[in-house]
């Protein structure tokens, strides 16, 4: 029962439907990841599955260790478990990191119980350090002013301290110079182990050099269209996503 | 939870409206007539000069016309003569808690103010209905010459300063509010700070209405000496009515050379109460005068905290926030009156609309063409909550002459639904969310208020906030 599993998805954005029997198994301790060119529908996935309320699921079921969350509010799937690390992250002015963090993690507790600061600040510098955040990041407000690398940093350290059975990456490594780009990787691949499943959602394959997925899947028009190792996402590199589409249009009409 | 949070507010209500007309030694009765200032004045035991000054006030507020060609029509549903305009226990204000009748010292216990008292401040005022029932000054502060007492005490026993400054910032014809107020006024704090006195800890007030279908007319003034400083706090909640209350008071400040006055207000009334303020401040040469401003109760709130800067390089600030929730409009701004050269002023003002609240603001800015180096920034942000909320901005720049300076900015803004999901994602619910959006909205503003109200107001945005989500 420890997976996110995703079964015979439908979601509309309005009258358009976006995915279209999309289904996927994200076993705890795998990193999976899905690829596909611009308007297949990667980043409706993860907004659908965190519980965006733009996104109406027509068909299907989402089942987190076997419970299925579709029914449930967005702060709800959060607590139980589900992290989205989103492509545009957005600003909070006013609003700091530090306070966010803390009230993020006070809503799991149960009621009556405080968070304790000191354990909490100790563990957000520890995780902060291994990202290379700055102290004075604590006092800023939530993405405000943010560089695009700064933005996805704070993106996986909220998923440092937020501790998820299963986080969905989405785009993280848009807006990224290389330099952020290995420093983000490396605190993905810190977080990875037999308690977290992850899915990573990518349109370019050099996200992949750096946390190494465990399966790979193409996806195109809504669809999960082909399946493989990390080696599909090189084949992909190499010959593009026209060599995908050549060779689904048999099957999806069959 | 706050679900829980909210219940005891609720209860906190229910025991609010506990009456007690059956107490009222004094009361004169529904209605305002030249009869009503004569019994005001015979129950109060005042001098000639103020019945006199009462029945011409009247006459003003009787003569002058609703604002209602610029303001809220909603004023039309004030009914003048189904108010009370006078109510007391009948007693002077007591030196000690001790001494207040118990069920009125604990309602002021249940709104924490003799803990304050003890905690933080150098005195406290405590008005129940028309009346002071509790006025006390920490023997030091009043060591040093620092006189603060109710606005009735102080017409009687010192004459002499009071009368120099009483009306004089605000006179009785400055509005029909402002009239009526100088017609029944009863309570308010008076004050005054000697030269180069500067008053450590603030100062308190504390305006309680507990009747129905009555008004509330305090009046304060405050003199800051030369060179002194002083630091005055008031609050103020009423329980929950089915009948509209009006709270109406006159507020005047005078800032002498060089001398500091801060002004902080944190107005929590019922949501069925006219709050229609008048407050002005004059600040002579050097002389700075803030208003810090938090207006989240009320039916209506019109208030407009101004200063005059009549001394060279005076300062005035005013820095406020609004929150109008459902059925609320919260009608707010500034005045600055530059006077003198090298005068500078601040506006920074924040408001919130929530459900079908409305947040107007009303800026005033005047610089006369013979001035110079004076200097205005006005800043102030509004931010949505709904659709349905509303927001208005009708700022009056006057800057004349070549040797001056002045900025407006404003700004508009909405918590997105994106911002509001991705808050969820991490786990809040809808309403903490909003809630924390809110306070960071409000944050920098929220830092200039003293730790205690910050908590509070924090504390009331959270309340709000909770109760405007699904």
């Amino acid at each position: 029962m420890s997976s996110l599993i995703i079964n015979d998805l439908h979601v509309r954005i309005g009258e358009k439907e976006i995915i279209r029997g999309l289904t996927l198994e994200i076993p705890k301790g795998e990193v999976h990841a899905i690829m596909g060119p611009n308007g297949s529908g990667k980043s409706t996935l993860s907004k659908a599955i965190g519980g965006h309320p733009d996104y109406t699921v027509t068909k299907g079921e989402v089942l987190l260790d076997g419970e299925n969350i579709l029914g449930l509010g967005p702060d709800e799937r959060s607590r139980k478990g589900l992290f989205l690390a989103f492509q545009y992250p957005m600003e909070i002015p006013g609003v700091s990191n530090a306070n966010f963090l803390r009230a993020a993690l006070q809503a799991r507790l149960p009621e009556g119980e405080e968070l304790e600061a000191t354990d909490y600040y100790a563990q957000l510098y520890a995780e902060m350090d291994k990202l290379e955040m700055a102290r004075t990041f604590t006092s800023r407000s939530v993405n405000e002013g943010f560089s695009g690398g700064e933005k996805k940093r704070n993106e996986i350290l909220q998923m440092a301290m937020l501790k998820p059975s299963y986080a969905i990456l989405d785009e993280t490594d848009s807006g990224l110079d290389i330099d952020a780009l290995r420093i983000v990787s490396a605190g993905v691949n810190a977080q990875r182990g037999p308690n977290l499943g992850v899915l990573v959602i990518t349109h370019y394959q050099r996200l992949l050099d750096y946390i190494v997925p465990d399966y790979v899947h193409v996806m195109v028009e809504g669809r999960i269209v082909q399946s493989g190792g990390k080696e599909l996402a090189l084949e992909l590199e190499e010959k593009g996503y026209d060599f995908i589409r050549e060779g689904i249009t048999e099957p999806a009409l069959a | 939870m706050p679900t829980e949070e909210l219940a005891n507010i609720d209860i906190d209500r229910t025991r609010g409206d506990f009456r007690y007309d059956e107490k009222h030694a004094f009361d004169a009765g529904t209605g305002l007539t030249h009869d009503t200032i004569d019994y005001i004045v015979n129950v109060k035991g005042e001098p000639e000069w103020i019945r006199d000054w009462r029945h011409k006030a009247l006459d003003i507020f009787l003569s002058k016309p609703m604002p209602t060609h610029w303001a809220s029509k909603d004023l039309e549903n004030i009914i003048f003569q189904d108010i009370r305009y006078y109510l007391s226990g009948g007693q002077k204000p007591s030196r000690s808690w001790e001494d207040v009748p118990a069920d009125v010292k604990r309602t002021f216990e249940r709104l924490g103010i003799p803990e304050q008292e003890r905690k933080f401040l150098a005195g406290v005022e405590a008005q129940f209905d028309s009346e002071a029932v509790y006025s006390n000054i920490k023997k030091a502060v009043g060591e040093q010459g620092v006189i603060f007492m109710g606005s009735t005490e102080a017409l009687k026993e010192h004459p002499e300063i009071f009368r120099k400054w009483f009306g004089k910032v605000i006179p009785t014809g400055d509005n029909k509010f402002s009239a009526l107020n100088s017609a029944v006024f009863s309570g308010g704090s008076f004050i005054y700070v000697p030269p180069g006195v500067k008053v450590k800890h603030p100062l308190q007030a504390y305006f309680r209405i507990n009747a129905e279908n009555f008004g509330q007319f305090e009046r304060t003034l405050i003199i800051a000496d030369e060179g002194s400083e002083v630091m005055y706090m008031e609050g103020c909640t009423a329980p929950k009515f089915e009948t509209a209350t009006l709270h109406s008071a006159v507020v005047e400040l005078v800032a002498l050379k060089g001398a500091k006055i801060q002004y902080v207000t944190v107005q929590n009334w019922s949501a069925n109460v006219f709050n229609l303020v008048t407050k002005r401040a004059v600040a002579h040469e050097m002389a700075e005068v803030k208003w810090i401003d938090c207006n989240i109760g009320s039916r209506l709130t019109m208030k407009y905290p101004g200063v005059v800067l009549k001394g060279r390089k005076a300062r005035g600030e005013v820095i406020s926030i609004a929150l109008a929730s459902d059925g609320q409009h919260q009608d707010t701004g500034a005045k600055m009156i530059h006077a003198a050269d090298e005068t500078t002023s601040n506006v920074v003002s924040k408001s919130i609309s929530v459900g079908t609240g409305r947040a107007t603001y009303r800026g005033l800015v005047h610089v006369p063409k013979h001035l110079k180096g004076c200097k205005n920034n006005t800043e102030c942000d509004a931010l949505l909550i709904n659709s349905t909320a509303r927001t208005d901005t009708y700022p009056a720049i006057t800057v004349r002459g070549t040797g001056n300076a002045c900025q407006h900015e404003a700004s508009v803004s909405q918590i997105s639904a994106e911002q509001i999901f991705y808050m969820q994602q991490r786990g809040l619910t809808e309403a903490q969310a909003m809630s924390l959006s809110v306070n960071g909205f409000v944050n920098d503003l929220v830092r200039e208020f003293p730790m205690e109200y910050s908590v509070e107001l924090k504390r009331l945005i959270d309340l709000e906030m909770e109760g405007s989500v699904g």
